[in-house]
């Protein structure tokens, strides 16, 4: 295989007591892209992740991590891997200096004290060395696990919701420095349930029940979606959305802000369902590229469709 | 699976984890506090409360013979501290009513003639009947007795009849009462604490130790890091044997200072005997840690492993005592051997070569704990 591809799995499956949690799972990820893990909560993000840094043996399915077997080789895998837990797993009874220092120890990272200092600092939390982790905030426990997943200088990471329950201010940041460590170099695969940030994403995949509905770069998922979509704005939206709903061609009608996004997967059945409205002069009509949040929750939709 | 094997970062990824562990147990003051104020509790409780010496045991005396000798005797059994004469009767009947009901200990019998005899050295015989029913509460004020008898009436006795009494025992002592054959003493029970303390507390401290990292949610990044189960077991151990001999030296502070215990043998020896011991236990603790799902459970199961040690080791009841199935258990046990040892060393002055056959029970238990915990250590969440 080739040395450009930091993950490339086949068929991952994992089971918890006989319910199927990741299903023939198929991933690859290039060497210093972000890739964006997509899906809302409990569609098997955070099983898929452990597969992949070792942490569950998967019940079918094989691949490689960073040239590594995932099944055989996972000892190799964790030492040039960094894995952000969803859930914080640093020691809250340790301070930041003191967690940081465990880690470097563990990883046996050359310099050690120098090293940590040198996070302490670039991560701001260098005047909080001594605070113990447990009383930080939650956007200051984020920067201190992301310090401590990328002391060893990790060439892939993995970050499990990092920016899940964090202020937006804190997400921003949180997404530079995820830029900037791409940058360097670095793969970051990257989970989220927000869909707003599949965009910062080179790559994403968009996951439901355990299935990938579908991957790509944002536009190639925007387009292979075959959804056309409208943006109306104007007055009495809400009323116009309730009528708009059930007609034909038209799969799905949400708002957005002050205006309504207006989408279905056939363009000419959608255009003729909305042709009577178009002429109204209290609208406006515009046609757009649909979101990714319009493309996944057509996805999700029709996903569940097909599951009833 | 792969085979653990000693790699370059072995020391310090040891080093990472029981540094991390000696901080968290520093932070944590409730623990820290239980390590202490445990063998303190402990002592306290066998050491004084639960007295097997006890004196004072309340006392009936059928006399008789209202002479100076048996006022004597009698004023010398109060005076032992052992007995209090709570009731002197003629009646025998009335004596035996308050022996069954267990209102008196003992029934002290100065039979009619007694001084007669005395005077005339023809050792009269003065009969106790002991309640026996613990036989650990009355086995030190019998051994009194047998001093009192031996010496109590010499002193009445000189110039006046000692020549007649030949020198020999002026009175024949009776005692009814059941065999027991180790006598428990207090030198016997407060080095065996030691033992106990440590079973208890090293394996609660090490169960709770990865539970707690399971439940708490930082196994999942533990786990997530190249270090191996040998390196974690060895590096949560480490704190602990640090702590169990802060608690050695407590309680043998407080055995010689207080209870006044002898140090008879070496006590280096003792310190590297504890050592093994402590280490044992520890791995029990760990072994349990990979069992347990939570604390609660690791708490169960060290009472669980804790309860037999103590009743089966012959800490609470003389080894020699307990039917054969129990003593094959009790061999199994940590703290059977180490009783052994340390009642060795302190009280009849062991060597190495008398406690060699204790050592090596020990090590083959603990080789054995620490080799199927690494078996049970799991890599994964799954
Ligand atoms: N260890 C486990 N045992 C049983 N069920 C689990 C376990 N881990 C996850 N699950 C279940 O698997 C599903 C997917 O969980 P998860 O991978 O955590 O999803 P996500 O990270 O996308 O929220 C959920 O329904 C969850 O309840
Ligand atoms: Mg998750």
């Amino acid at each position: 295989m080739s040395m450009d591809v930091a993950i490339d799995v086949h068929g991952l499956t994992k089971s918890f007591d006989g319910k199927r949690v990741v299903n023939n799972l198929t991933l690859q990820v290039s060497r210093g892209e972000i890739f964006g893990f997509l899906g809302p909560n409990g569609s098997g993000k955070t099983t898929s992740i452990r597969m992949l840094c070792g942490l569950l043996i998967p019940d079918a399915g094989s691949g490689r991590c960073l040239d590594y077997d995932v099944i055989r080789e996972t000892a190799q895998i964790k030492r040039e891997i960094g894995y952000m837990t969803q859930r914080f797993s640093l020691y809250e009874d340790l301070s930041v200096r003191e967690n940081l220092d465990f880690v470097a120890r563990i990883y046996g990272v050359p310099n050690r004290a120098k090293v940590v200092a040198a996070a302490l600092e670039r991560l701001g939390l260098a005047h909080r060395r001594d605070q113990l982790a447990g009383t930080l905030s939650g956007g200051w426990k984020q920067r201190l696990a992301l310090a401590a997943t990328t002391l060893h200088n990790p060439k892939l990471l993995l970050l499990d919701e990092p920016t899940a329950g964090v202020d937006p201010k804190a997400r921003r940041d949180f997404w530079l420095a995820i830029h900037q460590l791409a940058a360097e170099g670095i793969t970051v695969l990257v989970s989220t349930h927000y869909m707003d940030e599949a965009e910062r994403c080179h790559r994403l995949a968009y996951l439901s029940y355990g299935q990938i509905l579908t991957q790509g770069t944002p536009s190639e998922v925007a387009a292979g979606s075959g959804l056309a979509t409208w943006i109306v704005t104007g007055t009495a939206l809400m009323q116009l959305a309730e009528t708009l709903q059930g007609l034909p061609g038209v799969a799905q009608v949400v708002p957005f802000g002050g205006a309504l996004h207006v989408s279905g997967s056939d363009t000419a059945q959608l255009d003729a369902a909305l042709e009577p409205f178009q002429s109204r002069s209290d609208l406006s009509w515009t046609r757009a590229e649909p979101s990714l949040e319009d493309v996944f929750i057509q996805l999700v939709s029709a996903a569940g469709e097909r599951a009833a | 699976m792969k085979r653990f094997s000693l790699s370059r970062f072995f020391w310090s990824r040891f080093i990472a984890v029981a540094l991390k562990e000696f901080i968290q147990m520093r932070r944590d003051r409730l623990t820290f506090a239980m390590m202490v104020g445990i063998p303190l509790m402990q002592l306290g409780l066998f050491g004084f409360a639960i007295n097997t010496d006890p004196k004072h045991l309340p006392t009936a005396v059928i006399n008789t013979d209202q002479s100076e000798f048996s006022r004597t005797f009698l004023a010398s059994l109060k005076n032992s501290g052992y007995f209090d004469l709570v009731r002197v009767t003629e009646s025998e009947a009335e004596a035996n009513q308050l022996i069954a009901s267990g209102a008196v200990q003992f029934v002290v019998n100065i039979p009619l003639g007694f001084s007669r005899d005395l005077l005339r050295a023809q050792h009269p015989t003065i009969l106790v009947e002991a309640d026996a029913s613990d036989p650990s509460a009355t086995s030190n004020a019998i051994a009194a007795l047998n001093e009192l008898a031996r010496s109590a009436l010499s002193h009445d006795l000189k110039g006046s009849a000692s020549v007649a009494a030949g020198g020999a025992n002026a009175i024949d002592l009776i005692i009814h009462r059941r065999y027991n054959p180790e006598g428990i003493t207090q030198y016997n029970i407060v080095p065996g604490l030691m033992g106990v303390i440590l079973t208890m507390t090293m394996i609660m401290m090490t169960g709770l130790a990865m539970t707690r990292e399971r439940e708490r949610g930082t196994m999942e990044h533990l786990l997530a890091m190249p270090v191996n189960p040998l390196e974690v077991m060895l590096g949560k151990i480490m704190p602990y044997i640090f702590v169990g001999y802060i608690q050695v030296l407590l309680t043998l502070l407080i055995s010689t200072q207080v209870f006044h215990v002898p140090i008879q043998g070496s006590l280096w020896l003792l310190l590297v005997c504890v050592l093994l011991f402590i280490a044992a236990n520890l791995s029990v603790g760990m072994l349990f840690s990979t069992i347990a799902r939570n604390q609660m459970q690791a708490m169960q199961m060290t009472f669980f492993f804790f309860l037999p040690s103590m009743l089966l080791s012959g800490f609470m009841f003389p080894f020699r005592g307990m039917p054969v199935w129990a003593q094959h258990l009790g061999e199994v046990l940590p703290l059977t051997h180490f009783l052994r040892l340390v009642r060795g060393i302190l009280l009849k002055g062991n060597g190495l070569m008398q406690t060699l056959p204790h050592l090596w029970p020990l090590l083959l238990f603990m080789l054995v704990v620490i080799a199927i915990g690494l078996k049970r250590f799991k890599r994964t969440l799954d």
